[in-house]
């Protein structure tokens, strides 16, 4: 029987929703346990919000001064050790999961699979290649642990509230390199919902033309309590930082709804919101890629069409 | 110092990828090959490092069939001093990659190893930090900005939240983000200055590598295809269609 560990991510405190969607894959597999675990300076908070997720059989605790912020350096040698006795080690496919998850199967000696999108079998699963211009059927040798990075879009977060697993301390005794140290984070502040787990996304693309101009978008977001995201170009640019970017390089997000304003629609773009519900695309251009894949389109100056839609909504 | 460079060849940026219709693989026959953009992007930054002084010698890096020696040529040509050709028919995946690239830092004892963070025909975005784990030295991986001073590299990378710096002590593995820098053009004499620089030639089987690949694929499929949908004639119109679909 498979024994799946995930590993929890968390920023100040807070378990990211990322790791839900990470025990919904974990779920797909059958497996006899789903056990979470935190490595945090301090743990209590992060896994009592991990605790509360269904499907969780445990959540186990590795509290060090070390893990204050997520190094992989640091993290790895400490997943690797508590990875015995389990089947599979899953992390979301996120910047984190991406970075910790490699060293983790390179200590185990096994490869990875990454960015899985469906479970097809306790060592079968499904993902993307060539920017989702392929979807591969992968087999994992089931001789070995399977190391696996969750594609967060491609699976629903798992329910969390009335469900409450039990919060075990992990003895675990692996020194630490002092290689690497955290620096800072720079997190551009907001109070928008997050990008990657918003129900609504408003993007803005190279049509928007400058930083300035921008705040059309911002706004529009907020009228409809959406987040906002942009085309590579518009990163580029400089119009927004870099973690509004969606794309392949960039976010792969699934909203309910997702507005393209002034995107052409790269495929590159396109691969970072094909799972949304709706796509809706603004664009003067009618030839555009991004009405090809779009459910509504709506052709014109988006420096028109942007305030008759704040009419509109009233 | 030296500076490794992982240079993959993959299809180029522009193709558009069809599956072949048995389902055994995507079509490259006569599909235009090219350097990974994020490994130009790896390419690019060890070649500033150099010329501001900090190295000074960069070796670019291919794993894969005997007529990789024309790609090696373009890093070459791009300003890397030499270029080491680990020749294998087979694909390699990328646990396999790093423990080529172990042998090689074993070798080559650089101070600083670029790779780009993933290739664009895999995706798979592991070998950087599986080379970090194997070598135990420190990873920085989706590198925005990269500086070396006093032994160590401060990395700036592009993650979820924002702009995470990270010190890393040399050496260390960096894997490259699309804003490190833009990748210089080769220049036409410097394609004819390339054919004189060193190509070092190695068998994959005299590396002393196992090639243990754990992953085996066994289908490949097209995508499911999003249709075209309808067009609204103006905002008012398209706020009536939300609000009906209960989006708004």
């Amino acid at each position: 029987m498979s024994k799946v560990l995930i590993i929890a991510e968390h920023l100040e405190g807070k378990l990211n929703p990322s790791t839900a969607r990470a025990v919904s894959a974990a779920v797909a597999v059958q497996p006899e346990a789903v056990d979470v675990l935190v490595l945090a300076d301090r743990v209590d908070a992060i896994a009592a919000d991990a605790a509360r997720i269904a499907g969780v059989s445990r959540v186990l605790t590795v509290a060090r001064a070390e893990n204050a912020h997520p190094l992989a350096a640091v993290l790895a040698p400490q997943i690797a050790k508590a990875a015995a006795g389990y089947s599979h080690v899953f992390l979301p496919s996120t910047t984190f999961g991406k970075d910790v998850a490699p060293r983790v199967a390179a200590l185990l000696g096994v490869a990875q699979v990454s960015d899985v999108m469906s479970v097809e079998g306790s060592h079968t699963f499904t993902r993307p290649i060539y920017a989702g211009n392929a979807i591969v059927t992968v087999e994992a040798d089931p001789a070995h642990a399977v190391v696996a990075t969750v594609r967060t879009a491609s699976w629903p977060a798992a329910a969390s509230g009335e469900h409450a697993a039990p919060v075990e301390p992990l003895g675990l005794d692996v020194a630490l390199p002092s290689h690497t140290r955290f620096v800072e984070l720079k997190q551009g502040k907001s109070d928008r919902p997050d990008l990657q787990s918003a129900g609504k996304v408003v993007s803005g693309g190279r049509g928007v033309g400058s930083k300035e101009n921008f705040e059309i978008i911002y706004r529009l977001a907020d009228k409809i309590g959406a987040a906002v995201g942009a085309s590579r170009a518009a990163v580029d640019a400089g119009y927004v930082p870099n973690e509004l970017q969606v794309g392949q390089t960039g976010k792969i997000i699934a909203p309910e709804l997702y507005i393209a304003i002034g995107i052409s629609g790269a495929i590159q773009h396109l691969t970072g919101i094909k799972d949304a519900g709706t796509i809706v695309a603004i664009n003067k251009d009618a030839e555009a890629p991004i009405f090809e894949v779009a459910d509504i389109g709506l052709v014109g100056d988006l420096f028109k069409l942007i305030p008759e839609l704040e009419q509109a909504l009233g | 110092m030296k500076i490794l460079v992982g240079y993959k060849r993959v299809v180029d940026y522009n193709v558009r990828i069809q599956v072949k219709p048995d389902g055994t693989g995507v079509v490259t026959d006569g599909v235009k090959l090219s350097a990974n953009p994020f490994d130009d992007i790896a390419l690019e930054e060890a070649l500033r490092l150099r010329e501001r002084g900090v190295a000074e010698e960069v070796v670019v890096v291919g794993i894969g069939p005997a007529d990789l020696t024309a790609h090696l040529r373009n890093g070459l040509a791009m300003g890397a001093n030499r270029a080491i050709h680990v020749v294998t028919p087979e694909a390699v995946q990328p646990l396999t990659a790093a423990r080529v690239f172990l042998k090689l830092v074993e070798k080559e004892q650089p101070g600083l190893v670029i790779l780009g963070k993933q290739a664009i025909d895999d995706d798979a975005n592991q070998t950087g930090q599986m080379l970090a784990a194997l070598w135990d030295r420190p990873q920085a991986t989706f590198a925005s900005k990269l500086e070396i001073a006093d032994g160590k590299a401060t990395v700036t990378r592009e993650v979820d939240a924002g702009l995470e710096v990270i010190e890393a002590e040399l050496p260390a593995v960096v894997t490259t983000d699309l804003r490190l820098n833009e990748p210089r053009f080769i220049k036409l004499p410097d394609i004819m200055k390339a054919k004189s620089k060193p190509i070092d030639t190695i068998e994959f089987a005299a590396l002393g590598v196992e090639a243990h690949d754990h992953l085996r694929t066994t289908r490949y499929a097209a995508p499911p295809k999003r249709s075209r949908g309808v067009m609204v004639k103006d905002a008012a119109e398209l706020v009536a269609m939300l609000r009906q679909k209960g989006l708004l």
